[in-house]
């Protein structure tokens, strides 16, 4: 048996595709529609969710038998409110700017529903390696489709990449735009973060057509 | 299970451990990183007061300040002097920069206090500029900024800022399209101080006219406006007694 086994490994490749916290379970669209006119927003959002979802799914792991029961949606979100303060603290330290940029969005990672129904479903119920593994997974798969949409939105909104201009100088009209090639600001508003948003589900599920309900 | 989770002790119990425990490790984490955040607000302070004189890294149609590690170094390059301003008479203090405005203000609901101003002087190509900061509520939190006056008394530059406004609707006051509208609009109608109106509906919407103290408003963001409006008013005010004796 090696470090990972194939059950657990499915814990981490399953919300990546198949059971896409986004495209297929349809939460956290408030956060991926907010921070995604940037590339580097997105990375940074989908590390701080999977710092919180990861250490958050352990301690309500290992804490999963002596949480009463009745009280147990508070115990979450204490847990869960105190990790993000943490993160939140953090990159006051050390990355102001991105966190004026990402402003309200951190302390809204509390309200994330990925993270109270991960924790409600999985960490509850599971031991904490696995938990932990869950999160990491279910956090990538929110991350990943942040960083497809918040690539385009910056590409074709901003003419960036990472704050790189990848395709010329819009003002000097270098690179593309010597050619007449103009950024669409619309991809920048957040009804264009939607609409990519769809596209991707579209994609996906015309790959994979067990996702398609029946009627 | 030997322990009874569905008991009410038990809750009231874990309830009392869980506070105190997320409790105090939130205290230690917020300790030890006060002095990082404090030194992040104070760059960003210098920042912004260099933004407003123009000493910026713009590019076409953003915010950009000048990085991080040239601050201190450009901050003492172009802010020749830093004053506290009482009335007519301004005080050279070169920590002027420090005084918190915001709890200024609050000390200065006791009658008997009188209100520490900072001013700055900032000089870049031979033309001096009078850096005023200001402070003012916004539709949901507070909103701040710093204007940049010459001799003349004409803004040269705005930088704006807030701590919760609408993304997208009021938190737009921190964008180039709405604060380039200040630059070169005038605070004196004639001789009386008038302050900048944020209106919507002016009869000058393309901001042709600079002299009519008025600059055009964020739809849908009336209350931010309104408060810039009353920010400037208000906090502009104070220094007019000294800024008037600059004009001569």
């Amino acid at each position: 048996m090696g470090f990972l086994t194939k059950k657990d490994l499915k814990l981490i490749t399953d919300p990546l595709a198949d059971n896409n916290p986004i495209t297929v379970q349809v939460l956290g669209i408030c956060s991926a529609l907010a921070i995604t006119a940037q590339l580097k927003a997105a990375i940074v959002m989908a590390f701080s969710v999977m710092f919180v979802l990861a250490m958050g799914n352990v301690v309500i792991s290992l804490m999963r038998n002596i949480i009463p029961p009745k009280i147990r949606i508070i115990a979450q979100l204490v847990i869960a409110a105190a990790l993000v303060i943490i993160v939140d603290q953090v990159l006051k330290a050390y990355s102001y700017e991105l966190s004026k940029q990402l402003s309200v969005f951190v302390g809204l990672i509390i309200t994330n529903c990925i993270i109270m129904g991960r924790f409600e479903a999985f960490a509850l119920a599971n031991t904490p390696w696995k938990s932990f593994l869950d999160g990491i997974g279910n956090a990538a798969g929110y991350g990943i489709i942040l960083v497809i949409v918040a690539f385009f939105r910056e590409l074709l909104g901003s003419g960036s990449l990472l704050g790189i201009k990848v395709l010329g100088d819009s003002i000097k009209k270098t690179g593309v735009y010597a050619y007449g090639y103009q950024n669409n600001g619309f991809m920048l508003l957040a009804p264009m973060a939607l609409i990519t948003l769809g596209i991707i589900i579209w994609i996906q599920r015309s790959k994979n057509t067990t996702l398609i309900e029946e009627n | 299970m030997s322990r009874n989770t569905e008991s009410n002790t038990y809750t009231v119990l874990f309830a009392a451990a869980m506070v105190l425990i997320v409790g105090s490790l939130l205290a230690f984490v917020a300790q030890s990183l006060k002095g990082k955040i404090a030194e992040n607000k104070r760059i960003e302070k210098q920042q912004n007061i260099l933004y407003a004189m123009g000493v910026n890294d713009n590019k076409e149609g953003s915010v950009n300040f000048i990085p991080k590690d040239k601050v201190d170094e450009d901050f003492s390059k172009y802010i020749v002097k830093q004053y506290v301003v009482k009335g007519t008479t301004a005080t050279e203090n070169d920590k002027a920069y420090l005084i918190d405005i915001k709890k200024e203000a609050e000390k200065a609901k006791k009658p008997s206090y009188t209100r520490r101003l900072p001013l700055f002087v900032g000089k870049n190509n031979d033309k001096y500029y009078y850096i005023v900061p200001v402070r003012g509520k916004g539709l949901w939190d507070a909103i701040w900024g710093y204007i940049a006056l010459n001799k003349n008394l004409v803004i040269q530059g705005v930088y704006f800022d807030h701590a919760g406004e609408t993304p997208g609707l009021g938190a737009n006051i921190k964008e180039r399209f709405f604060m380039d509208e200040f630059t070169g609009e005038h605070i004196f109608k004639g001789k009386t101080f008038e302050g900048v109106d944020v209106l919507k509906g002016n009869a000058d919407p393309k901001n042709l006219d600079k002299t009519d103290c008025q600059v055009d408003a964020i739809a849908g963001a009336t209350i931010t406006g309104n408060g810039v409006t009353a920010m400037l008013k208000k906090d502009l005010q104070m220094y007019v007694p000294y800024l008037e004796t600059l004009k001569q």
